[in-house]
């Protein structure tokens, strides 16, 4: 037996499939399904999905934020930015990482625009990060 | 004397012919964006459904009846009112029936003694609220025609701080729905406070682990799930507009078409004409010039 795995962005389905595991970071920590497991909602962090499938390929994905379902044998992971790893591309990647450093350093006491130059530092970090690998 | 009526003739059907080139062209461009955008409202359906179906299972748990976006005003002061149109005309009575149905409401509202707020998406909306000194709170443009899940977080952002902080007591979507390629047609929806349905008690659904908290997952899909909703609008739209610029495009080349076919016969029966009487004079001018 295998999961039913399924990767949803707002705009389309990413990913739709069998897999053996899969790997999320959850806001508590990272956690790995395998079929059997007990039925589970969770939210999810800035981090990188992996999803290893029947045929023996690692698939990634970076989402920023979103949510896991498991029931069955059936996981659905929705996050309203998620890429694959196949479709980031590198140099942007880069380029929004130095951008979003550079926005961070400006961003100063305003707490507000502090945290969310920091939100959108980490998400650019992930990419790169999985880009690279 | 006659080839002046003719000369105008040829010039107006040159001027249709154009001008049905242009129409044919638009509405071709909008039938390949119609499905377009309704590939794009069929790629959104996953996502907006098992969003639904996590919350279902959450509130079967019992998480968050108390969340804000839940919160049902005794008494309504104030609605707000989300309208949908282009930014583009020449889309038929696309935009007039949205626009209508939404000022309707609106001083229905205002009959039942609430005061209104406009959150208005298009080009459209915002010039005829706009013109009509109606009080407008927001206004989006440039994102009706393919809209994108950001614009439905921005959207979204302004409906939810409203709501949540009291400022308003409900909010109404007004926008065309698309039924079919044929179909379509302007709803008026309830879209906030949240209904929160919980079918199917006590099946699998006591059993479930939580990180972190029901609460907590609770709060932050809520705010997911308005976007998802209000996406799935702005997308039905889009495709309804689409289909309404190819009606609108269609009938306008139709009408081109007979338009052209009733002058070039026009024309003809002048041209015609104004041999005959050519010939009639010379044939005159002959006979006049042998009798004498």
């Amino acid at each position: 037996m295998s999961l039913q795995v399924e990767l949803v962005s707002p705009e389309r389905i990413l990913y739709s499939g069998e897999a053996e595991m899969v790997i999320a970071r959850t806001t508590d920590g990272e956690i790995a399904f395998m079929t059997g497991h007990a039925p589970f909602i969770g939210s999810l962090g800035v981090g990188a999905v992996t999803i290893h499938t029947t045929e023996g390929d690692d698939l990634r994905a970076a989402v920023h934020q979103g949510f896991v379902e498991v029931t069955g044998d059936k996981v659905t992971v929705l996050s309203d930015i998620a890429e694959l790893v196949a479709d980031i591309d590198a140099g942007r990647a880069q380029r929004a990482l130095e951008r979003a450093e550079q926005e961070r350093g400006r961003a100063g006491d305003d707490e507000e625009a502090e945290s969310e130059a920091e939100a959108a530092l980490r998400r650019a970090r992930l990419r790169v990060e999985l880009a690279e690998a | 004397m006659a080839g002046g009526q003719e000369r105008v003739l040829r010039r107006r059907i040159r001027s249709i012919q154009s001008t049905k080139k242009i129409t044919r062209a638009m509405e071709l461009i909008a039938a390949t964006r119609v499905v377009k955008a309704q590939q794009r409202a069929m790629n959104a359906r996953p996502y907006a459904e098992q969003i639904t179906e996590v919350i279902q299972h959450l509130s079967q748990a019992g998480a968050g009846r108390e969340h804000p976006l839940l919160r049902r005003a005794e008494s309504l002061d104030k609605v707000a009112f989300v309208v949908i149109t282009s930014d583009r005309g020449l889309a038929g009575a696309y935009n007039t029936s949205v626009i209508r149905a939404a000022e309707r409401d609106l001083m229905g509202a205002q009959h039942d003694g609430a005061e209104y707020s406009l959150v208005l998406i298009g080009k459209k909306a915002a010039s005829y609220f706009a013109f009509r000194n109606y009080r407008i709170d927001a206004s989006f443009t440039d994102m009706s025609d393919t809209p994108h899940y950001d614009d439905a977080r921005r959207v979204a952002e302004v409906i939810i701080e409203a709501f949540v902080d009291g400022d308003v007591d409900q909010v109404r979507l007004v926008y065309t729905r698309f039924l079919s390629a044929a179909s379509q047609r302007v709803v008026v929806r309830r879209f906030l406070p949240l209904e929160v349905t919980e079918e199917g008690q006590g099946e699998h659904t006591a059993d479930y682990e939580y990180e972190p908290s029901p609460g907590e997952i609770f709060d932050r899909l809520l705010p997911r799930y308005v976007e998802a909703r209000l996406f799935a609008a702005m997308l039905d739209a889009a495709a309804s507009e689409h289909a309404a610029r190819q009606r609108a495009m269609k009938s306008a080349t139709d009408n081109a078409e007979e338009l052209e076919t009733k002058l070039s016969r026009a024309m003809n029966r002048a041209r015609q004409d104004s041999i005959t009487t050519e010939i009639m004079e010379i044939v005159g001018g002959a006979e006049a010039m042998s009798q004498s």
